[in-house]
């Protein structure tokens, strides 16, 4: 009996924390480039309504999925022009991007509501699903999950191995500087809040694809915002965001597995636990002075500009 | 090409800031006509069902005063706020704390006392004590750790709604919910008076009334100096000898009382009992409103106004035309564009260079 | 070495309300280190500014080796062979120096062949005898080892052209003659340098020529054997700028401010102040002298009660407290601090408005917080817009579209015209100020000095501190290292003392 509980909370895990994975390693990069993006919300929406009605309208998951990709970062570049071009209140424009796509997406979802799309299905891979215990949890999911697995180890050594990475990196903590090295900042900019969109986008198609494959107005329930707190809590590494990712995963799914060893805590009260929990990692991260050691964009949410006279 | 900013080195008249709210509002029904396009509609029959119940019908018109009432609340809360640069997105959080706080009251602390003159005014109390500290935690933790108060507030959000659901379809469900859970009828002396049958009540002069009192506040008192002054420059606040961490809290406190008394005045003023998603969202309307109306509290009366023409309207839209409300949020998020837009044009010079 | 290298012809360039550089010719020849003076404020770092890229002109020619260029930006200047250390380093915190070297590179690779780099680095440090630690965080270096690193990047690329911005803001006098034998060393091996400062005496040192700006406009260019001290301050400011301000003598009372053991933590956590003591007494200016960044805004912080401190610190023999800045303005503190746009003014505060930030918080006032409305201040305003020449159309104008010079006077007339402070402290009160604000606020300093304040002034200038003091104590890591006179012939001692060195004869 408790051993279902261990792999069933451990399956959910993993599966409700890979589309926050997916949106926090986006905003990841987003924000090392210096830009915030609190939008993550409205663009996971947008994600998983696109995603759900491509799926259902041509029956093609893929296609899906790269729509919902593809309007994940249409929107994020909205808040790119904002940002970076009109250098307006990133905070505002990230939220205005939320209600846009909350609206946007009940807008358009009303007739989805209800329907049935293709979703994903679990693959079991070879020899690796067969390792006991751990193998048919880790290694017995759909292929966005593994895609999530493999993202993480692919970003970090982008961020830290390669000249990418590491213009990035100076863009976001030193703009000034990486300006006098030559490296264009504002195209960086651009392209890192756009992938972030990108990223937000997918982690959307996969809650309306894959988690609970169907479509209900406001669906992602704020994990876009658990999200943005995720990034404070990785310290900006891709690492860590998978720790916390697949942690609050854990989390959002306990109240399933304390239903079911009929553990009395109510449901709406269970239902509080991961934004508790996000308030908590923040009261953590806060306290801790490291953020300059481990070089955070300091950057973040200031608007670049060449010419400005001081 | 390379754009340019410049920044004008006159501040923008009152004239041009009001023009280009109003700018942005015709930006924003534009691309809301494309939208509604979209689905196949005509835009044009849908701005006139927008506004023409809301503004042109007596019946319609208290429907939008009432829709106003919750809207101005929360707004006033939000404004306080975002004068000090505090961003408190949590207002919606703290309405329905206060709404708890009043249903509890009524129903279950102080359920033997008939006196309106007593009950009603210690209902306002608790709903804006329960608002209240609903504020002081973000606000606390931002003063005294540094976290962020955009993301405590909106967690804080989520757990208030949980709470409310949890008590509704808990231990306070009601005798006469049947498919949806509501709780008891509040008792008549936890009423606010009502005037004639469209939902006109007490609760919304009372919200007028506290936005003339938030204009005192922040435009007459030490309190409003001193929060002009750590808005403007925080460090120069404290340069001031102003206790910084002390304005925070109070300034999330007050903010949050004020979006609190608003939870009470729903209950005691329209609803009459606690349900749960009682709010469409007010608390994330009242951050749109408080911009548009540039954080004066006198033109967030007008603003709110108007929006709750719109939520009126929306509903019209949606019982003779099918267009699903939420087009409403897209609304706001274009306008809320639009206006952050304008906003930079009024303060810069653009322009045009080749690179 | 008469081949000219870079030749700006009639350069201008406006910025809203001011023009930066009006018709300016300049020319540098292969070899020579041309030396670009003026004051704060006249140009020079705006020009440069065009030739890295940074800005672009109005109109004006650029050329290169006698080819007409546009230059756009940072990485086309660094094509043209041109390199900049400015006054702000453009240095990446977290990273060590390799990886700041190699940033930006363009034939890096993929993966950022870092070996390679720290090879190079290696054989530019010991060509030029520059000390460096490749693998050192910049973070954890002196201002003066991150220097050198700017200046390896300006080798590693081979700029041609290098332009130094007011490089020696930040050395010890030794350092600073470090400075110049790299400087002498790059230009043997036919670099051509571009020297900006607006101290008379290196200049005088380093450069071949010297072409003086003054209020964007380029007044003369001369050679630097030909010329002296006096004719370049003459060029400088249009007149005799050594200035001699009448050191008023006054009457010195007891004690006003006692520092004893005070210990303060700067932003990183480390400490800046490691246990100062030191007396102020009525009518009396103690200068501290040092080098930027030993601990000077620290103590200016931690006195006002901006910062928190460990140690006691009295003012006129009460206690203040730790962090507590009402403890401070109830006991007559006043405070001008460096950076007089992010600490001491509202920039979108009107100008009444900013003369009385302190309203609620001055014993000198009392207003009723209850019923209070700004607007009746714009009468009480009118009075120090009078009595310190402040220049504003009204006293509506928010105080961000003020000049440097007339910002300064705001915050002057507020902190003492509103109350009459027993104690000052006074951090580099005329950063950016023209000479005749320079003048205006040493006046103000002398006047409330013969009232019996006692005035703590921490400058980097030393002719300033020479200026205006009575006795001399110099920072050096946290702590005074020693005390002098505020006199020319006591200027190598100093020199030696900012650097670490401690005379053995002070006191």
């Amino acid at each position: 009996m408790n051993q279902d509980i261990i792999t069933s909370t451990l399956s959910g895990a993993l599966r409700a924390g890979t589309p926050l994975l997916f949106a926090t390693l986006g905003e990841i990069l987003a924000e090392r480039s210096g830009v915030l993006n609190l939008g993550l919300e409205g663009m996971m929406l947008m994600g998983a309504f696109t995603g759900f009605s491509i799926s259902y309208i041509t029956g093609n998951l893929w296609l899906a999925v790269i729509a919902a990709v593809l309007v994940g970062g249409l929107m994020a570049s909205l808040h790119a022009f904002m940002s970076i071009t009109l250098r307006v209140n990133q905070v505002v424009s990230g939220l205005a991007l939320v209600f846009l796509g909350e609206g946007l997406s009940g807008f358009w979802g009303h007739g989805f509501v209800g329907m049935q799309a293709e979703s994903f299905n679990n693959i079991k891979i070879p020899f690796l699903g067969d390792i006991p215990y751990l193998g048919p949890i880790v290694f017995d999911r759909d292929i966005l999950v593994y895609m999530g697995y493999i993202a993480v180890p692919v970003i970090w050594w982008f961020l830290y191995k390669t000249t990418a990475g590491m213009n990035l990196r100076a863009v976001g903590e030193s703009p000034d500087a990486a300006d006098a090295r030559g490296i264009n900042v504002v195209l960086t900019r651009y392209i890192y809040t756009v992938v972030g969109g990108f990223f937000s986008g997918l982690a959307g198609a996969y809650i309306s694809l894959a988690y609970t494959p169907m479509w209900v107005q406001n669906m992602t329930a704020g994990r876009g915002w658990i999200a943005v707190a995720l990034v404070i809590f990785a310290i900006w590494d891709p690492v860590i965001a998978l720790i916390g990712a697949y942690a609050f995963g854990g989390i959002s799914v306990l109240q399933f597995s304390f239903q079911i060893i009929q553990v009395p805590i109510p449901v709406n009260i269970m239902n509080m636990f991961p934004y508790l929990f996000t308030i908590f990692v923040m009261l953590f991260a806060s306290s801790n002075k490291i953020k300059k050691r481990f070089g955070a964009p300091s950057a973040l949410g200031i608007p670049y500009s060449r010419e400005e006279k001081t | 090409m390379k754009i340019r900013f410049e920044k004008r080195d006159k501040k923008p008249s009152k004239l041009l800031i009001f023009l280009a709210s109003l700018l942005s509002i015709l930006i924003a029904l534009v691309f809301l006509g494309f939208i509604i396009l979209s689905l196949g509609d005509n835009p044009l029959t849908a701005y006139w069902q927008l506004v023409s119940w809301g503004l042109g019908t007596v019946p319609g018109l208290i429907q939008s005063l009432v829709s106003m009432m919750p809207l101005l609340f929360t707004s006033l809360g939000v404004l306080i706020a975002f004068k000090m640069k505090l961003w408190n997105i949590g207002a919606e959080g703290q309405f329905q704390m206060g709404a708890f706080a009043a249903t509890w009251g009524a129903l279950y602390l102080f359920p033997h006392l008939t006196n309106p003159w007593l009950l009603i005014p210690l209902l306002m109390i608790l709903g804006m004590a329960a608002g209240a500290f609903w504020g002081f935690l973000p606000g606390v933790m931002r003063a005294y750790l540094g976290v962020n108060e955009i993301l405590s507030t909106l967690m804080l959000n989520y757990v208030a709604i949980y709470w409310v659901n949890y008590l509704t379809y808990g231990p306070w469900k009601g005798p006469h919910s049947y498919n949806f859970p509501v709780t008891a009828q509040f008792p008549q002396s936890a009423i606010f008076p009502q005037y004639g049958v469209g939902g006109l009540n007490l609760g919304i002069f009372i919200s007028i009334g506290m936005a003339f009192f938030v204009l005192y506040l922040v435009r007459y008192t030490k309190f409003g100096f001193h929060l002009n002054i750590a808005g403007d420059n925080l460090r120069v606040g404290e340069y001031a000898g102003i206790n910084v961490k002390r304005m925070i809290i109070l300034v999330m406190v007050i903010g949050g009382a004020i979006s609190g008394l608003g939870g009470m005045a729903e209950m005691s003023g329209v609803l009459f009992r606690l349900q749960p998603n009682f709010s469409p969202g007010y608390g994330y309307t009242a951050v749109i409103i408080a911009w548009l109306a540039r954080l004066d509290p006198i033109a967030t009366i007008i603003v709110s106004f108007f929006f709750g023409v719109l939520l009126v309207g929306s509903q019209q839209l949606q019982l003779f035309m099918q267009i699903p409300s939420s087009l409403v949020n897209a609304f706001n998020g274009i306008l809320l564009f639009s206006l952050l837009a304008s906003e930079i044009l009024l303060h810069y010079k653009i322009k045009w260079m080749r690179a | 070495m008469n081949e000219t290298v870079l030749e700006l012809t009639k350069i201008v360039k406006r910025f809203p309300g001011l023009i930066a550089n009006d018709n300016v010719d300049f020319d540098l020849k292969k070899g020579e280190v041309h030396a670009l003076l003026g004051e704060n404020g006249a140009g020079k770092t705006t020009l440069m500014n065009i030739v890295y890229g940074i800005y672009k002109a109005d109109s004006g020619d650029v050329k290169v080796n006698g080819e007409k260029i546009e230059i756009s930006s940072p990485r086309k200047a660094i094509e043209y062979g041109i390199g900049m250390i400015q006054q702000h380093f453009s240095l990446v915190p977290s990273f060590d120096v390799t990886q700041n070297v190699a940033l930006g590179l363009k034939d890096l690779g993929i993966i950022p062949d870092l070996s390679r780099v720290k090879k190079q680095i290696m054989e530019i440090s010991k060509r030029y005898k520059i000390s460096v630690d490749p693998d050192a965080k910049i973070w954890q270096i002196s201002a003066g080892e991150q220097q050198r690193v700017e200046i390896i990047k300006l080798l590693y690329v081979k700029s041609q052209i290098m332009i130094l911005d007011e490089p020696t803001a930040i050395l010890t006098p030794q350092e600073a003659n470090g400075l110049f034998e790299t400087i002498r060393e790059m230009t043997k091996n036919g670099a051509s340098v571009i020297f900006i400062s607006h101290k008379l005496k290196e200049v005088l040192e380093i450069s071949d020529r010297i072409t003086v700006l003054r209020h964007g406009k380029v007044i003369g260019s001369v050679k630097t054997n030909e010329t002296n001290e006096n004719e370049l301050a003459k060029m400088m400011v249009g007149r005799e700028v050594i200035l001699k301000i009448e050191k008023k003598t006054s009457e010195i009372t007891g004690d006003i401010l006692k520092v004893k053991d005070l210990r303060v933590m700067n932003d990183k956590g480390l400490e800046a102040v490691k246990g100062l003591n030191f007396e102020v007494r009525g009518g009396e200016i103690l200068g501290i002298a040092g080098v930027e960044g030993n601990g000077q805004k620290e103590l200016a912080e931690a006195l006002y009660g901006m910062r928190t401190y460990s140690g006691s610190v009295t003012v006129n023999g009460a206690q203040m407290r730790s962090g507590k800045v009402m403890d401070r303005i109830k006991h007559h503190v006043a405070y001008i601090p460096q950076d007089r746009k992010a600490d001491a003014l509202c920039g979108g505060l009107p100008i009444y408005e900013n003369l009385f930030i302190k309203a609620f918080s001055s014993p000198s006032m009392s207003f009723n917080p209850y019923f209070f409305v700004p607007e009746r201040l714009r009468l009480p305003s009118l009075r120090f817009i009078k009595d310190y020449s402040i220049s504003a159309s009204s006293v509506d104008l928010e105080v961000k579209f003020l000049s440097g010079g007339t910002m300064q006077k705001v915050v002057l007339a507020r902190e003492i015209g509103n109350s009459s402070p027993k104690l000052i402290i006074a951090v580099h009160p005329t950063r950016g100020l023209d000479v005749g604000a320079e003048e205006f606020v040493y006046n103000v300093l002398m006047d409330q000095k013969a009232r019996g304040a006692a005035i703590l002034l921490i400058a980097g200038d030393l002719f300033e501190i020479f200026n205006l003091s009575d006795r001399v104590a110099v920072l050096y890591e946290g702590q005074i290292i020693g005390y002098s006179q505020p006199d020319e012939s006591h200027l190598e001692e100093i020199g030696l003392m900012m650097a670490g060195v401690k005379n053995e004869n002070t006191f």
